[in-house]
């Protein structure tokens, strides 16, 4: 057996680049000071927070002050909905997101439906792509919030975010995007794309866990999520991360700094990936959108298999990769995004994600396809209706 | 050089773990996995001790492979333990008979959907730390399913459906070993089980409350119906004929001025037929659905001892082959409360010779 590991999972997780670890260290040491406080070591922590404040806002066309650190993508998206669905709900009480989001957005929103807010999930097409169209037909009177992913974490297809934008600012309805898989991946300007808030998360650009941001546009009313302190303007209590939040910036200017050179890496390959799959392995579908798609993302289904084998194997062999999002690959339930692109249950529950990132190489890849062929091969051997279909063929 | 490569069944108790530590020692190479069987995560959550997926399950068991150093996953087997066992559960009661969920889930989730995961994933085996030996018999040619050595835990009862390609294909490390012994094993190997009591109960009814469960778990109607007499004559109202099983006697719900206790279940009418003890005794059974283990076939009469429920003693009987499969057992003393939906399995001493489905007993023989 192979002791080399491949890492094919970068939408779960990424590695803390080193130069983001070279930034954050000194804030857990010598420059440990609480930022609330008014002495000097701790003047320089909120210093530190402001600067990164400041980056994070010009890579995104925001003001500092609409930048909110927060303990996650997660929490930003939890703030971000709840939060603008109790500032508002004397003014409607209805939410429009869509099928495909990350469950910390709909099981959010299935929360809040408990509270007594009507919510719509717009179905998406077999890419997984929302029509800007079917967004403006659902805006009732009462709607108060729309709710779009920028870029799906499952199959990666990126979403027509500046035309609902546009139809949001219209309508005059609060507008927030889940950017968590599309930072770092998307150049993000808030102003162009007529967003209102806009979630993401830095473990997934080569920042640490534990970190996030929430950007809120001027004007936008939300209630506050943590009480208990002034930080983040009153409005996010507890002391802040002072190492995540320098590693956030950190990583976000570097992934904004090497975006292009990073991307075109990813889709070379991404897409060598893609042929070589559909070259050398029957029985496959691609999911997702074969362009408006995330640089790293790759998502097959492969007919009459399980997922679940499919990643056991690859991981005997050394192959981190998943099958959805990490969240769920727990329970290995059929994907609500396969099922919501049209995915019959069966066929829903042997996909394989792999994603690629900044350390993978061509070499990754010659690896990859040299186990998975054979690995589905013998999966498929067990299967009834897969031998059904290949003495079909033979006749 | 490995002695090949093991899929074992973990539970986060003592008896899988130390199977993982006794396999290891062996030198097979070892996956552990624990098999969901929950619809979802939440039911799941609500469960405590016991369930193969229960949360805390699943913690055990990945703590124990992590200081094992095995490779550990949580495998999917919901839709198959739905249909197989739940509903199998479900509907045997509503057709007033009193199922064996473990035998069900040994036979089709274990032993069939595992197994073929198992080898289609290129593994030689699977393990499980049940309390039963696998040998093979180089005169008969057959693989031997033989009771284990802990007297007491022995758990051939629930496997008496296996077959000779799953035996071939399966290791139960922890059969020559008592349950002392597997603990002091756990203690020794350091594993971080060993002192988590046994589980009992059915594995996904909580609080052992079936009535409830099968309630909840299905659209039929649990209509109350008459207590009625060997003569018809009605003795009273029960509450539905789910709630009872062949020999009952607590929780009735009326008194009789004697011990009256339940010989039968007729679900055609929703009646209850009671009757006081001598009449819940059986001079035989018939029963369907037979897997024979030590013989391929039963051709003529035969000498066993029966064994009628988990908790039953074996009685000494005659099996002989009927029509379409069925076996009849003609015990030699009456036996109590023979129940129609559990399995009957025949020892030849230690070695499982077969078993089958209790059809319907008889208290007279008659030939």
């Amino acid at each position: 057996m192979s002791t080399r590991s491949i890492y094919l999972d970068h939408a779960a997780t990424t590695p803390v680049k080193p130069e983001v670890l070279e930034a954050m260290l000194p804030w857990f040491t010598e420059n440990f000071g609480n930022p609330s406080t008014v002495y000097s070591i701790g003047r320089t922590s909120k210093k530190a927070i402001e600067e990164a404040r400041e980056t994070v806002a010009r890579i995104i066309g925001a003001e500092p002050r609409e930048i909110f650190f927060t303990g996650s993508g997660t929490e930003a998206d939890n703030w971000a909905i709840k939060g603008a669905a109790y500032a508002n709900m004397k003014k409607g009480k209805h939410i429009i997101t869509t099928s495909i989001e990350h469950h910390a957005v709909l099981h959010t929103c299935q929360y809040l439906e408990s509270e007594g807010f009507e919510v719509t999930y717009l179905p998406v097409d077999e890419y997984g792509l929302v029509s800007p169209e079917q967004v403006e037909a659902a805006i009732r009177p009462d709607t108060i919030l729309i709710s779009v992913m920028f870029a799906n974490n499952e199959i990666g297809t990126i979403q027509p975010i500046a035309e609902i934008g546009k139809i949001a600012r219209e309508k005059g309805i609060c507008f927030h995007t889940d950017a968590v898989q599309a930072m770092g991946s998307i150049r993000v300007n808030v102003s162009d794309l007529n967003v209102d808030m806009l979630s993401m998360s830095a473990h997934k650009f080569y920042g640490p866990k534990g970190v996030g941001a929430l950007y809120i546009r001027k004007g936008v009313k939300l209630t506050s999520f943590m009480h208990g302190g002034a930080q983040e303007r009153g409005r996010r209590a507890s002391t802040e991360n002072v190492p995540g939040i320098v590693g956030l910036a950190k990583a976000l200017e570097l992934a904004d700094k090497n975006m292009d050179e990073h991307n075109k890496k990813l889709i070379a390959l991404r897409d060598r990936t893609i042929a070589e799959i559909e070259e050398k392995i029957p029985y496959v579908r691609l999911n997702g959108h074969r362009e408006k798609r995330l640089p790293g993302n790759v998502n097959f289904s492969f007919e009459f298999i399980e997922g679940e084998s499919l990643l056991l194997m690859l991981d005997l062999k050394g192959i981190a990769a998943s099958s959805g999002s990490a969240c769920t690959s727990g329970s290995l339930d059929p994907s609500h995004v396969l099922l919501a692109i049209g995915l019959p249950h069966e066929r829903a529950h042997g996909s394989l994600r792999l994603t690629f990132g900044d350390g993978n190489t061509d070499e990754d890849v010659d690896c990859l396809m040299e186990v998975l062929p054979g690995i589905v091969e013998r999966l498929r051997e067990m299967s009834p209706l897969y031998e059904e279909v290949r003495s079909r063929k033979k006749d | 050089m490995s002695k090949g490569k093991v899929m074992l069944g973990m539970s986060g108790g003592v008896d899988s773990s130390v199977a993982a530590a006794l396999l290891i020692g062996q030198g097979y190479e070892v996956i552990g996995i624990t098999m969901q069987i929950w619809p979802d995560m939440d039911e799941c959550r609500r469960r405590t001790e016991g369930g193969c997926c229960s949360l805390s399950a699943v913690d055990d068991a990945r703590r124990v492979a992590n200081s094992l150093g095995i490779n550990y996953y949580v495998l999917n087997f919901k839709d198959v333990f739905q249909d197989k066992v739940i509903d199998y559960f479900t509907n045997e009661y509503l057709a007033g008979r009193t199922p064996n969920p473990c035998i069900a889930c040994n036979r089709f989730v274990k032993f069939e959907a595992l197994l073929a995961k198992a080898v289609s994933m290129g593994m030689d085996y699977i393990a499980t730390g049940h309390y039963a030996r696998i040998e093979y018999d180089d005169k008969a040619g057959r693989y031997l399913l033989k009771k284990s050595v802990a007297a007491g835990k022995d758990q051939t009862y629930v496997l008496y459906t296996m077959t000779q390609y799953q035996l071939a294909r399966t290791l139960f490390p922890i059969g020559g070993f008592t349950k002392d012994q597997v603990r002091a094993l756990a203690s020794e190997y350091g594993l971080p089980v060993a002192s988590k009591p046994d589980s009992q109960e059915i594995c996904f009814v909580e609080d052992n409350d079936y009535g409830r469960f099968i309630e909840e778990n299905t659209d039929a109607e649990i209509k109350p119906g008459y207590f009625v007499d060997r003569q018809g004559n009605i003795l009273g109202r029960h509450r539905g004929i789910i709630h009872y099983t062949i020999g009952q006697r607590k929780g009735l719900g009326v008194s009789f001025g004697k011990p009256m206790y339940v010989a039968e279940i007729r679900p055609e009418d929703n009646t209850v037929v009671l009757g006081d003890a001598d009449e819940v005794f059986s001079a035989g059974l018939v029963a369907s659905d037979p897997n024979f283990i030590s013989i391929d076939e039963l051709r003529d009469e035969m000498r066993v001892t029966a064994k009628i429920r988990y908790s039953a003693k074996e009685a000494p009987a005659v099996i002989r082959p009927l029509d379409s499969g069925r076996v009849e057992v003609l015990f030699d003393e009456p036996q109590r409360a023979v129940t129609p939906g559990q399995a009957v399995v025949f020892y030849d001493g230690d070695i499982v010779v077969g078993g089958a489905v209790i059809e319907k007993s008889f208290r007279q023989y008659s030939k």
